[in-house]
Parts: structure tokens; sequence; C-alpha cells
């Protein structure tokens, strides 16, 4: 099973990966599966009552918004990145964490760099494969390197100017 | 002047030890120039035709004392002791070595000032009206918003990588001196019929490649909710700005492309589903910003003798206050234009001891401000009347004192081929061989209001599609050549400049300028500038005039 970095309990650790990203081409394993969305639309009733617990992967271009109603069901959302240039999965996590108030996991995938570690996670990202080869340890310095921030996002962290008004 | 506390103190301290930290791996040779790219451009540094370049912010155009002459300090010692100022009112130091910038940026941290965010495809520096806290024109102080902006949008989460870089400018005033129509957001503060007070908000204006002036989704937006209104409006650019072809994806071709209702519909769609409350500052917030923005005005007389006798005898002196002295919202006070455009220098260049000065000059004459104008001369917004004659003398001496505020010799220029990587043309040595025939204080006086505007590429940094006279650097067969357009304005009669005719060879530039002002003088009537003319007559005459040879 490859590794993958997770939040947990406030830090982030290198943790084994439960689930199976199932290409579109591939058959279905047993145990708990990640799929494309169009996949997702087609099989994923019946994996569901199958017990197993089921992830969508996002493409880029894909609405978070096209997840709504199937997200009680969902155990996690995956995001590629497929360069790290491109910016749309912060908009879609922070709608997924803030607007639909999803609680599962939140995953970056695809061109996942380090250098990231610190937008990811304010935008509700909880999970990450990086492709840099980057670490946990890594990982959770970037995420710590700055004291403060401006602006509220699904972090919860408490932005400067509600810190001025302590 | 907003003050930072210890929380803007510690934010750009930890950035500073971050890029310290990344720096230092790339000349460990531990990661490579392509993946060190991103990394630097997130930090204002560029890799240019032979150094380094360093952009650094100057939020709204508003400097003191104190952080001027730590530019002039930072230029001397890591560059060639000289700095550029920009279009966006941002320094630009041309020869620096990566070794020195973790260095450079600690040194300007010191003074609160960073490079975060003058490059990248992130919300670029804010800027705002340069005659901001001291017109009289304004309904408020627009650096209060262009602040507030600064704030949320450092480092934000959401929009550090959006498709293309975006650019916000603020005014408060119905007379547009931030160029707000050709920015990716311009906001123009506006009285609503209760009396409240909103911005009207300008999305989609840009020049490069394909110039659109900006088209304005919300007449009225209470100033309140700025910064969710932002939100939305950036969350749209993000998610559906094209992301497939570098030349269509800033936010104005998606306007163009939806349409500017069908994109103000969504706009709102998403502003409505936000929780706005969450996002927009609190008013002890805004209050607090405000606060460092109130400087304290004496109760002066609004007539000066020392002024009216000068005047009377020194006519040098009488053609500065016509055009670079302008009247100020506290009578007795006057906001005066530093020109860094003395015919033959590079336009916005200034060196470390012309910045001294200027600092030197703002401590004692002017409550401590400097603003940047975009059109890359500097003003000294608070001086009294009085002390006008000081000021002047001082300017004087050290070349700063050109009275040519929007006249010819007043051009902008980028830096051009030059120095930028991207650049067709040169575009500094036309400006200069300008601005020299036309150096003579008296004739430019006579010719008036012009403003001549000069890129060396299509990305046109230096606003020739908003230029009375534009012109454009373009490469034909590896020699530079120039397009010309005309009519352009960046105010509030803004306009994209008309094609004049065929590109012309370097060496024709100037003389082309010359026989369109002939054309001009011969065909005005009373009181019309350049733009007036060429708006009544149209291109025929001046064509006719600059290709009568070809014929």
């Amino acid at each position: 099973m490859p590794t993958r970095i997770k939040l947990q309990d406030g830090n982030l650790y290198p943790v084994e990966d439960p689930f199976t990203n199932v290409a579109d081409d591939q058959d279905v394993p047993q145990g708990d599966v990640i799929l494309s969305l169009a996949r997702f639309q087609a099989e994923g009733d019946r994996l569901l009552s199958e017990g197993r617990a089921v992830g969508v992967r996002l493409k880029s271009d894909e609405e978070v918004e096209a997840l709504a109603y199937d997200l009680p069901r969902l155990a996690l959302v995956a995001f590629e990145f497929p360069k790290f240039r491109d910016g749309r999965a912060y908009s879609n996590a922070r709608i997924l964490r803030e607007r639909y108030r999803f609680a599962g996991e939140v995953r970056a995938v695809g061109d996942v760099l380090r250098e990231q570690a610190y937008f990811m996670r304010r935008c509700g990202f909880d999970a990450f494969e990086p492709a840099d080869g980057s670490g946990a340890q890594e990982w959770e310095a970037a995420t710590r390197r700055f004291r403060h921030v401006y602006q509220r996002a699904a972090d919860g962290r408490e932005p400067a100017f509600a810190e001025r008004e302590r | 002047m907003y003050q930072y506390d210890v929380i803007d103190k510690e934010f750009t301290d930890d950035r500073v030890a971050e890029f310290r930290e990344q720096v230092g791996r790339r000349i460990a040779g531990e990661i490579t120039e392509d993946q060190f790219k991103p990394i630097r451009l997130l930090n204002g540094l560029y890799l240019q035709l032979h150094a380094y370049m360093l952009r650094i912010a100057i939020p709204y155009g508003t400097l003191t004392s104190k952080k001027l002459r730590k530019l002039a300090w930072v230029a001397s010692t890591y560059d060639q002791g000289y700095g550029h100022f920009t279009t966006r009112t941002n320094l630009q130091l041309h020869w620096i070595k990566l070794k020195d910038a973790p260095d450079i940026l600690a040194a300007l941290g010191e003074v609160g000032m960073h490079s975060m965010q003058t490059s990248g495809n992130t919300i670029r520096n804010v800027t705002a009206d340069p005659y901001a806290g001291a017109t009289a024109d304004e309904l408020d102080d627009p650096r209060v918003w262009a602040e507030a902006i600064r704030q949320w949008s450092t480092l934000h989460p959401e929009f550090s990588f959006l498709p293309r870089k975006f650019k916000i400018a603020v005014t408060a005033s119905a007379k547009d001196r931030a160029a707000t129509r050709v920015y990716d957001i311009g906001l123009a503060m506006r009285r609503g019929r209760g009396g409240e007070l909103g911005f009207e908000v300008m999305v989609g204006g840009g020049l490069g490649r394909t110039p659109y002036l900006g088209a304005t989704i919300r007449e009225f937006l209470p100033t309140r909710h700025l910064l969710s209104y932002l939100q939305a409006i950036l969350r749209v650019y993000n998610r559906y700005g094209r992301r497939d072809n570098i030349w269509k994806a800033r936010i104005k071709v998606l306007v163009a492309s939806l349409g500017a209702e069908a994109f103000a519909r969504q706009v709102e769609a998403e502003w409505e589903k936000s929780e706005q409350e969450q996002v927009d500052l609190p008013d002890i917030e805004l209050a607090r910003i405000r606060a460092d923005f109130t400087p304290k005005f004496e109760a002066l007389k609004p007539r000066s003798e020392a002024v009216e006798k000068l005047k009377a005898s020194d006519p040098a002196f009488a053609r500065f206050l016509r055009h670079n002295v302008h009247p100020h919202k506290v009578p007795g006070y006057a906001l005066v234009d530093v020109s860094l455009k003395t015919p033959g220098q590079t336009p916005g260049d200034m060196t470390s001891e012309q910045m001294n000065v200027a600092a030197d000059l703002a401590e004692t004459y002017s409550l401590d401000e400097i603003r940047v104008n975009y059109t890359q001369n500097l003003i000294l917004p608070h001086v009294k009347l009085d002390d006008l004659p000081a000021v002047y003398a001082a300017l004087k001496a050290a070349g700063l004192a050109t009275p040519n505020i929007d006249l010819i010799s007043d051009i902008i220029a980028c830096p051009g081929l030059d120095y930028c990587a991207l650049a067709n043309a040169r575009a500094i040595p036309v400006a200069q061989h300008i601005a020299e025939r036309f150096a003579d204080p008296e004739r430019a006086e006579a010719i008036g209001e012009l403003k001549i505007k000069i890129s060396g590429c299509i990305n046109a940094c230096g606003h020739h599609h908003v230029g009375h006279i534009g012109i454009l650097g373009v490469d034909k067969k590896g020699e530079e050549f120039y397009q010309v357009t005309l009519g352009g304005s960046g105010e509030e009669d803004a306009a994209l400049g008309s094609m004049l005719g065929p590109a012309l060879p370097a060496d024709k530039v100037t003389d082309a300028v010359e026989q369109m002002v002939e054309v001009y003088l011969r065909e005005r009537r009373d009181g019309e500038r350049f733009l007036d003319t060429f708006r009544r007559t149209g291109v025929a005459p001046f064509k006719e005039a600059v290709y009568a040879d070809a014929h």
C-alpha cells in the first residue's frame, strides 16, 4: 500500500492508505476504493451497498457541486492537481468543507509539492500524496511556518483581525 | 500611513525565514532552477537578461521616509545605486545576486516592506489614487480599503494559484488617477442615494495582447461587503478562468467570453451563497486601519506671501508651480510632484542619493509621507505652501524638479529590451530621445498635456494602449520597429488608442511624434488638449503628416 500523509489530532503523520485508487480501465478490487466521478456515478450505489468505504476522485475541471447529494455516503474526496499551478481544487476544497460541511477525508493527489502544503491545509485538505519525495516532517513544518494568517479559511485558524480584537 | 503591528511584523519575518531556507536549498543544489522558479516568483524575484531582478511591493504607492531610505540603502548596498519605479508603483532592482536576496528581504522587513505577490499568478500589489488623503475630490481615503485588500490577499490560501496574475486598483474620486478601467478589478467609490458609501465594481479591464476596458458588474457595493464580494469574483475566476492558454487566462477573457452580465450573475450567485460575515472585516478593524491614515494638519492661511514673492521674481519657480504643484484639501497645503522624467534620464529611475533627498523632504516638509504615482513620478502629498520655495530648491539641486508633469516629456516607459527577457524592442532610448527633442520647457508648456506611453512588447507594461500617443516596440526580422496608437486614455475618460498606420523604424519615431504635435498645434481649438483635438479630427490628419514621405 502506498504511503500518504494524514492529519490526525492536529498533526501530520505518514499513514498507510486503506484505499485503492482505481483507474477507469481497471477492475474494481476488494476493499475500500477511490473512483473517478464517472465511475462512481455508474457503480457507486452497488459498491456502497456492499458495505465498502468509497471515495471519489475529481479532476480539476470537475465541480464539487456534482457530489452534493452523495457526500453523506462518501468516505473521502480526492482532488487531482494535474500541475501544481492549477489552483481550481483550492476553491473546490473550501466549498466542500465550508459550504457542504463535509467531514470525511479531503485528499490532494497528482502534482502535489511541499510548497503547496500551507495553502492546501488552509483550504481543508487533510491528506496528501506528495509527488516530490517530501515527508510528513517537511509538510508539518511548512504548514506551521506562519504564526499568523490574514483571512478565515477551512482550517478554523483565527485571522489577524480577530487576533487583534482579543 | 499604516504601521505594521506585531502580527504584520511576525508574518513578514516568517516569510523571510521561509525564503532564506528555500534559497539555501537552491544554492546547495538540492533543487533545480525549474523547481526553484515558482518559489522565487512567489517573492518577486525574476531572472532577467543579465541578472536577477527583485520587484519590491509598495502597497498603494505610499512610502515613509524610513521606507524610502531603506530602499535607497538596499539599492546602493546590493545593486548599482539606483532603482526603477514601475507603472504598478513597485520598485525594481535589476542587478541582484541570488545569495543576497534573503538579506534584502530581511532588511525590507525591518521597515514593514516585502516583495510578496509582486509576481506569480496571485493577487498582486494593490494600487490606489496617489493623491489619496490629500485631494478635496475624494469621498474617503481609498488606502483604508487598499490596506484591507492587502491583508486579505496576502498568502490567500485559495487564490495563490490563479489562472493568471490579478491586479486590483482603488480610487475614491470621480477623477481617476489610478487607471481603474484597465485593471482586473477596478474599485471606484461612489455615494449611494441614502448617503452611504459604496464601490462601483469594474471587472475585466487590462492591457497586454488583447486590451479591454473594465465592465461595471455592480454599480454600488456597500463598502462593508468589499472583501466578501472580492472573494466571490476571485472564486468564479479561479474556477472558470481559462488555464489552457496563457494568452487567454486573464479574467478579461472570461468576462468577455461570458459577457459582463452573465459574469455578474455568476458572481452574485456565489456571493449570495457565501458566508459574508466570515470574510468582511469588522468595523473595529477598519477603524484601526483608518486611524493610521489620519495625519495631523495645521490651520494655515490659504495663501503664502513667500510663494507669491518668489513666483513674481523667478519664472522657473512659477513654471514649477503651474505643472508640479496641485491644490490640497487642506488650506495652506499643496501636493508636489517629484519628476523622475528629466529629459535624457530613464523614466522612473531614481538614484539612492535622490531617494535620500526625497526621504528627507518627506520627513521635514510632508508629514513623513511620499507617494509613488503610476506615471513613474513621486509625490510629496502634504507640503505647506510656505515651504514650497525650500522644497523646490532641494528638488532642483537633486535633479528632481523638472516642471513637466503630464507634458510631452513626462513619458511612461517600461524597462524594455535593455533589461527585460520578454521585450521585443527597447523602450528607454525611445523615451529619452523624444524627451530630449522636447526638452525646451517653454515649447513643452505651449504643447500642453500630452501623455506618451511606451512598451517594449505586447505585454504593455508601459500602458501604450492608453497613451494619448502610444508606442509599442515590435520585432520585424530582428529589427526594432514601433507601432503608434493615438487617442488612448487610462483615466475617467478611458479609451484604447487607435492605430496610426504601419510600424515605424526606430529612427523615425521622434520625427513622427514631432509631426503629430505640429498637426495638433495647427488643428487645435481653444483649450483643447492633444487628446481632445484627436478625438475631434480623427486619425486622418495625423496619419497624413507622418506617412507623407511614403506617398
